[in-house]
Order: structure tokens, then C-alpha cells, then sequence
């Protein structure tokens, strides 16, 4: 009893066998995951994986069709409004009310989650100095550019304190800048407790943010861990790329080496990466060879190509 | 089937939705407010005046007094069927409003309602405005007459929950042109509005008071202001009342299936 008490405190969602299906359309297949409090967790995948689906379940707007899906202790079909007060969100989509000025976009916003005029006053200015946008306070939406209104809806999300935070590709259309300013606030919004839940195509994020991740394809997860697991996992230490050309497709089936063959480029994965260069420059006679580190990028490509074909 | 009727789970927290509107409304009051005072003394002037040059008068009533509550009565339902529709899908489809709100603590039902109570709002604004105008040109009976306000929104939100069924049902924005040549159009000709019902083939009589909202509006609304009553106030009343309550939580039921998905 008093384990499973102490489990579910530090568990700030977990999806049993969760399932969603459009019609006749599987969108998230039989998943299963669980995101510790305090954690940032990732999940990556191609286009159309389940991502948004997965994410619009736990925020209680798109209801699950089977399996179990419990958030902050709450089951998200028996009290959707507790879990939804304790949510921040930051859609996949854009959905800025274009009728108000930023300032009142939050203003209004910290009014459907019963904050007080003063406090959402305080809030909002103090939300507008971190993302950036207080020369900008009294500009409508439509005059925007896109990656302020991503700062804004970050503002936004941050409105009502959430213990979790769900980031639906955050940082999609942002400038270097803009998307660093974004990566710091999320690792300190970590260290005051917030779990943070976060999409992305981008590997460089998820590989320095997450602290654990899973991939998903065609509604599956088909892997889960932290990136520095997955990369050793998958490929190794070390990448050694090479143009792709016939001669050398064959020596490296010769050889008996990992590698992932692209249009142009070979990608041949490598524990000691001097070694492996020079075998092959020697061997097969390679020029052009490449070595630089493994990356969350390569895992990526590598489990999901099939669905990057077809 | 039964789902579609049950009652939604709605809170306190729908006047939140209300107040966004209203708020947005506040903005362009300045712009709103001319064209909507405006219309209705276009009509008064060009029918009421023009058109009753001829007519002189309807069972007693000066003309342009026979019409009075009819306009009223027909900026209530263009307006409540205007902000259910085309604001509302506008709010929903291009801006996504709606799903903005309910990733806070609000659900959907609430949002709807919301809409649909700030529809009616608008019916019970452009009456007022219309009031004015008509009282100050002392064409309808005070402090009677005042009764349209309440009125007003009661009609309101009955021409809003059947703009917001609508709204649940349009693949796109241009297909409200359907209701409105359909329903709306037949119905701002057939229901007393211009010239009494009794003029019209008798079945055309029934089916007006069996489905046309804007025949009882009108019925009310000109014995509020003449004191004349072409049918039973009582009844008229009563229909709308009974119409208003189910339409409304159908409209909110249509709605979630729309949405949530
Ligand atoms: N409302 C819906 N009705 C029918 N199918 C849907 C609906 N929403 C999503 N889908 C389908 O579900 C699948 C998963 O979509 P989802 O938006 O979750 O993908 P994603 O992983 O977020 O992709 P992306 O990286 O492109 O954002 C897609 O095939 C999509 O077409
Ligand atoms: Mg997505």
C-alpha cells in the first residue's frame, strides 16, 4: 500500500496500454510509458507517429479509447478539470486569440483558469519579460512575427504555474536565439520541480533536454531510454560517413560492418572510429571519409527509415 | 440518440467565454454601434414610412406601427443567428478558439454555452437599440414595450441554438447560405412580419406557428407594443420557451461531437 503510494507520487503520468483510433484509423497503438516527476521527457518520431494524438490525450481534449492514462495521480476520464489545472500547454498548432492584444491573450487566458485580475496582471508582465515580448504588449496577434507567437504561447502556457508542461514542438520556426532562450527557460523551469513533456524534430534539442525519450512510428513506441543509451545502443560512439558508390556498398558488406545506406551517403557505425577510417581507406580505398560522433539523429534515422520510405 | 439530448456539464465558469466576447464586442463598439442603429431606421424610413404611404394601416395600426416590433423582432433573430454561425464557425474553424480554451480548465459544453448565451446577449443589445429608436419616435407603447428586452433574449437564444446546430453541421463557412435562403429567408416573410398571417392559405398559417420561431417572436412583440394579439400570447410564450431549453442542449451535444474527437 504503502509502496504503491509512494510510486505514484513520483510518477507524473503514466499510460497503460493506451489506444487511439479515428474511425477505423489506429493513431496510437497499445503504448506504454511512464514520466517521472521532475523529468523532461521526450518523444520523438516521424511525421504523423502519434505524437500530437498521444499528447492530446494526456491533456484530456481528445479522449482515449482504450487502455488507462493517469496524470498527476488522475484519471484523466474521471476529473479532466483537475488534470487541466495543473497542465500547461504549448500546441503543435498555433492558437493565439487573434481578437486581443498579446497582453490581453494572457490576461484572458489566466481568466478561464480562475487566477484574479492583480494576479494575472503580475503573471502576465512577468511572463512577457522572460519570452521577451513587452515592447510588444499592446500589438495584435496577426502582427506577430511566428516565432514570437511560439514565445507567446510558451507565456501563455506558463500562466497558471503548471506542474507539467506539454510542448508540442516548441520551438518549430524559431530563430537560434529565440530557441536557446527557450531551452534555458525549460531546464529551469526543471530545477523548480515542473515535469516537462516535449515533442520535437530536432534531435539536437531532445538530445541535450531530455532526460529520457522514446521514439514513436505508426503509433507504436518502438524504443525508449535516455539518449546516451540509445546512441550506444543503436550506433556506437562514433560515425564514419562515405559517399555511397557501389565499390563501396561492397566492401562494406565484405567487412561485416554496421551501416545505414542513404541516397548519397553511407553512414558506417563505429566503436573505434581511427581504426574503422583507416581500415577502410586502406582497404577499399575510400576517399572522402567523414568521422564525427554518433548522434541522437542517426538512432533516429535508423529506426525509423522504413517509414521515411514509403 | 439519447445522447444527443443529454444534459451537459456546465458550471459557472461558461461566463468566462461570455465575458471573452464581450470583451471583443467593447473593442469595436464605436464601429459596431452605427451600422446597427442604423439598419433598422433604413427599414423603418423605406418600409415602415414608404411602403405604409399606400398601405396606410393594418387592422387599425398605422403601418410603419404594424412593422415596429417585427423589425425588432428580426434583429433579434439575425442577430443571434449571425454571431451562432458565422462568428462562432469564424472562432472555432479559422481562429481555434475553442481549442485553446479547453486545454484550460474549461470543457466544451461550457464553451458552447458560453457562445450561444452571448448570442443571445447580442439579440437582447440590438433590441434594446432598436427600442430606442422606435420609443423615441413613439411608435410603440411604453413602459409595455420594455418588456421586449427579456424578450429578446429569450428569442435570442432559440434562433442561437438553431444557428449553433447548424454551425455542428457545415463542412465549410459558405454552406451557411443553405439555412439561411432555407429557413431563415421564408421565415422573415411568412410569420407576420410585414402583413398578418391570416392573408396567407391556412396550412401555410400552421406550419408558421408550428416551426417558425419568429412568428411567436412577432406575435409577442406586437402585443407588447400595440397591445393588438393576432394569437394566444400565453402560447406563443410557452412555445418558445419549450423550444428554447432542448434546442439549446442539442446544439451543445451536436457541438462536442464536432469537436471532440
Ligand atoms: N482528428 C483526426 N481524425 C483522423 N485522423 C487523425 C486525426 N488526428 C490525427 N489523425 C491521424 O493520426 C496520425 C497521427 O497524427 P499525429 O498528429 O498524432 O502525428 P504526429 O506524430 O504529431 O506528427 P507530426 O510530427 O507531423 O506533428 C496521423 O496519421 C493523422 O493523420
Ligand atoms: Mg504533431
Amino acid at each position: 500500500m504503502k509502496k504503491s503510494l509512494i510510486s505514484t507520487m513520483s510518477i507524473a503520468i503514466s499510460a497503460e496500454d493506451l489506444t487511439k483510433k479515428f474511425d477505423d484509423f489506429l493513431a496510437v497503438d497499445h503504448i506504454n510509458f511512464q514520466i517521472n516527476r521532475n523529468e523532461i521527457f521526450g518523444f520523438l518520431g516521424p511525421n504523423g507517429a502519434g505524437k500530437t494524438t498521444t499528447m492530446k490525450m494526456i491533456q484530456c481534449v481528445s479522449p482515449k479509447t482504450t487502455g488507462s492514462l493517469i496524470v498527476n495521480g488522475i484519471d484523466v476520464e474521471k476529473d479532466s478539470r483537475s488534470v487541466k489545472d495543473i497542465l500547461g500547454i504549448v500546441p503543435q498548432e498555433n492558437n493565439l486569440d487573434p481578437d486581443f492584444s498579446v497582453l490581453k491573450n494572457l490576461l484572458v487566458y489566466a481568466r478561464y483558469y480562475n487566477i484574479s485580475e492583480e494576479e494575472a496582471e503580475r503573471r502576465s508582465f512577468e511572463q512577457l519579460d522572460f519570452v521577451q515580448l513587452n515592447e510588444k504588449k499592446d500589438v495584435m496577434i496577426d502582427k506577430l512575427s511566428g516565432g514570437m507567437k511560439r514565445r507567446l504561447i510558451l507565456a501563455r502556457a506558463l500562466i497558471n504555474k503548471p506542474r507539467i508542461l506539454i510542448l508540442d514542438e516548441p520551438t518549430t520556426g524559431l530563430d537560434p536565439q529565440a530557441r536557446h532562450m527557450i531551452w534555458d527557460k525549460i531546464l529551469s523551469l526543471k530545477k523548480e520541480g515542473v515535469t516537462v513533456v516535449l515533442t520535437t524534430h530536432y534531435m539536437e534539442e531532445a538530445s541535450q533536454l531530455c532526460d529520457r525519450l522514446v521514439i514513436m512510428d505508426l503509433g507504436k513506441i518502438i524504443e525508449e531510454g535516455s539518449p546516451q543509451e540509445l546512441i550506444q545502443k543503436h550506433v556506437g560512439s562514433h560515425v564514419v560517413e562515405v559517399d555511397n558508390t557501389p565499390a563501396v556498398m561492397k566492401c562494406l558488406t565484405e567487412n561485416g560492418d554496421k551501416y545505414e545506406e542513404f541516397a548519397n551517403r553511407v553512414h558506417v557505425f563505429a566503436a573505434e572510429p581511427e581504426e574503422l577510417s583507416s581500415k577502410l581507406m586502406k582497404r577499399c580505398n575510400f576517399d572522402k571519409v567523414t568521422v564525427r560522433q554518433a548522434s541522437l539523429e542517426d538512432v533516429f534515422l535508423k529506426l525509423t527509415k522504413k517509414a521515411l520510405r514509403d | 440518440m439519447l445522447r444527443i439530448f443529454s444534459i451537459p456539464k456546465i458550471s459557472s465558469r461558461t461566463y468566462k467565454v461570455w465575458l471573452r466576447n464581450k470583451d471583443v464586442f467593447m473593442k469595436t463598439i464605436k464601429i459596431n454601434f452605427i451600422p446597427q442603429l442604423l439598419e433598422p431606421i433604413l427599414y423603418l424610413f423605406g418600409i415602415g414610412y414608404g411602403l405604409g404611404f399606400f398601405v396606410r394601416e393594418i387592422d387599425g395600426l398605422p403601418y410603419v406601427e404594424f412593422i415596429a416590433p417585427a423589425l425588432i423582432c428580426i434583429s433579434m433573430m439575425n442577430s443571434a443567428f449571425f454571431e451562432s454561425t458565422f462568428a462562432s464557425f469564424v472562432r472555432m474553424y479559422y481562429q481555434k478558439t475553442f481549442d485553446a480554451i479547453i486545454n484550460t480548465p474549461m470543457n466544451i459544453e461550457e464553451v458552447i454555452f458560453g457562445e450561444i448565451l452571448w448570442a443571445a446577449t447580442k439579440s437582447m443589445i440590438n433590441a434594446s437599440i432598436i427600442l430606442l429608436v422606435v420609443s423615441s419616435l413613439q411608435l410603440v407603447r411604453l413602459p409595455e414595450s420594455l418588456l421586449l428586452i427579456p424578450l429578446s433574449f429569450l428569442v435570442g437564444l432559440v434562433f442561437a441554438s438553431i444557428g449553433m446546430c447548424f454551425t455542428s453541421l457545415v463542412p465549410r463557412i459558405e454552406f451557411f447560405n443553405y439555412p439561411i435562403f432555407l429557413l431563415i429567408t421564408p421565415m422573415y416573410l411568412f410569420s407576420g412580419t410585414f402583413f398578418p398571417m391570416s392573408i396567407l392559405p391556412e396550412q401555410i398559417q400552421t406550419i408558421s406557428l408550428l416551426i417558425f420561431p419568429l412568428a411567436h417572436a412577432v406575435n409577442i412583440s406586437r402585443w407588447l407594443t400595440t397591445g393588438i394579439a393576432y394569437s394566444s400570447i400565453a402560447l406563443s410564450l410557452l412555445w418558445l420557451v419549450v423550444v428554447a431549453v432542448p434546442l439549446t442542449i442539442l446544439s451543445i451535444n451536436l457541438m462536442k461531437k464536432r469537436l471532440i474527437v
